[in-house]
């Protein structure tokens, strides 16, 4: 996957991952790929919901050693 | 304008008064349609934190001036950055303490009754979930039925009325909560009872709990005696204390019944069901107050905050004891049944002491309502 930046937001509780996803996306053209990090549980739902009413397209995610891992491409 | 802090405390004695307010829930749509703070006066509007990052300007027509507004997320920072932006377009607002992970795990005690020689009875609302637990306290003892996974709420309440923990129950292997009861007996150095039946592979020692068993607490007079009363799971156990109260377990509800498909064995065990409940129970004196181990709806709270109810007044107004046909009460308890409770299997495993998440993890196995009950 070609992916233009990489947000880390491990440590970092609600809302902060998405509060920094945001401001991340804006700094990317359509269609350019943000791979985001977190440890906070609660992304997961929300990052997904946040996208979807975004217009953006979650591609993937997943989960090792308690790393949640997102990549969005940008509408 | 100000932001305050509400506790579940606070929130729940709003509960109880029947209070209005307003409760902003800010957290995804699929969690707050899945469970929210329930109150009989409490208003709602839902949007999720992560629209309102640009401003909430656009949902301040939606907030009504002359209510209490109280601002809520899962676990609190959501709600104390968007009650800050509340307070900045000139609301006063408070968020509230913890989130819904403290709204789940909170305990409300409640004095539901005297026993003989100054005895006493209380019940522990977890009013979030919907999960009651008991202690009966007797000359310097006390006994608790169906403890929560926070057992240092017990404990201290204990040590606040100078008594010693001697007898732990769980009525039945419960599927929807994490019991605090093993904890609290290795704590404590009390006994902790279990059915056998629900009890086959635990992987601890326990006191078999069979029916007619009596345990005196305190060396006076209150004795709690086992009621053998299947359905829920094969084992479940009920309690008369006192004479007294009827502790039902999740067999009888106020409103609802047990509902038997959480271990997997609806068909089988609803023969098991009806006998408890229209047999054994029967039996029972209709003066006994029925002190049930779950609510499932805020109706079912009495005025203080109790839930409590007359077997008498059961027998005449319990739907689920009042199907004579057998098809249809098979139909009531095996079809069209509630969503089960969230990790409800990996929940009876932890009960069974097979495997021991991180506490974390255990809280979030329990976000949700408890969905023991069919109605």
């Amino acid at each position: 996957m070609d992916v233009s930046k990489v947000l880390d937001a491990k440590g970092l509780a609600c809302p902060m991952p998405i509060v920094r996803t945001k401001k991340a996306m804006n700094e990317l053209e359509t269609g350019e790929i943000l791979e985001i990090q977190a440890t906070d549980k609660g992304a997961k739902s929300d990052l997904a919901a946040w996208a979807k009413s975004g217009g953006h397209e979650l591609l993937k995610d997943t989960e090792e050693n308690d790393v949640l891992k997102f990549w969005i491409k940008k509408s | 304008m100000a932001v305050n802090m509400m506790t579940a405390h606070q929130v729940t004695q709003k509960v109880f008064n029947k209070e209005e307010l307003f409760i902003l829930d800010v957290r995804n749509e699929d969690a707050f349609e899945d469970w929210k703070i329930e109150g009989e006066y409490f208003e709602y509007l839902n949007i999720p934190y992560f629209e309102l990052l640009d401003g909430v300007e656009e949902i301040l027509d939606k907030i009504p001036s002359n209510k209490e507004i109280l601002v809520v997320c899962a676990k609190e920072g959501s709600s104390v950055m968007v009650a800050e932006m509340l307070s900045e377009a000139g609301l006063t607002v408070s968020y509230l303490q913890g989130g819904m992970k403290a709204w789940s795990e909170h305990l409300e005690p409640v004095k539901v009754g005297n026993l003989k020689d100054g005895g006493e009875i209380y019940q522990f609302v977890r009013i979030g979930k919907g999960c009651l637990s008991y202690m009966v306290i007797s000359n310097g003892e006390a006994a608790i039925i169906d403890t929560t996974r926070m057992t240092d709420i017990f404990v201290n309440f204990a040590t606040s009325k100078g008594v010693k923990i001697t007898n732990v129950f769980d009525t039945h292997l419960h599927a929807d909560h994490i019991s605090g009861g093993r904890k609290i007996a290795e704590q404590t150095g009390a006994t902790y009872w279990l059915p056998p039946k629900d009890a086959q592979e635990v992987t601890f020692e326990y006191a078999a709990l069979e029916g007619g068993s009596v345990v005196t607490i305190g060396n006076t007079a209150i004795d709690i005696h086992a009621l053998y009363s299947p359905g829920h799971t094969i084992g479940s156990t009920s309690f008369v204390v006192d004479e007294k109260f009827l502790l039902s377990g999740d067999i009888l509800f106020i409103d609802s019944i047990g509902r038997p498909d959480l271990a997997g064995k609806a068909e089988d065990w609803v023969g098991d069901l009806k006998e408890s409940l229209y047999s054994r129970y029967r039996a029972l004196s209709e003066e006994l107050v029925v002190l049930p181990a779950h609510f499932m709806i805020i109706d079912e709270l009495n005025e203080d905050g109790s839930v409590a109810e007359k077997l008498g007044k059961l027998f005449a107004k319990n739907h689920g004891l009042n199907i004579e046909d057998e098809a249809e009460f098979r139909r009531l308890v095996t079809e069209n049944l509630p969503p089960q409770p969230n990790a409800y299997q990996e929940i009876r495993e932890i009960n069974r002491g097979k495997i021991t998440p991180e506490e974390e993890k255990q809280r979030e196995m329990e976000i949700g309502p408890n969905r023991c009950a069919v109605r």
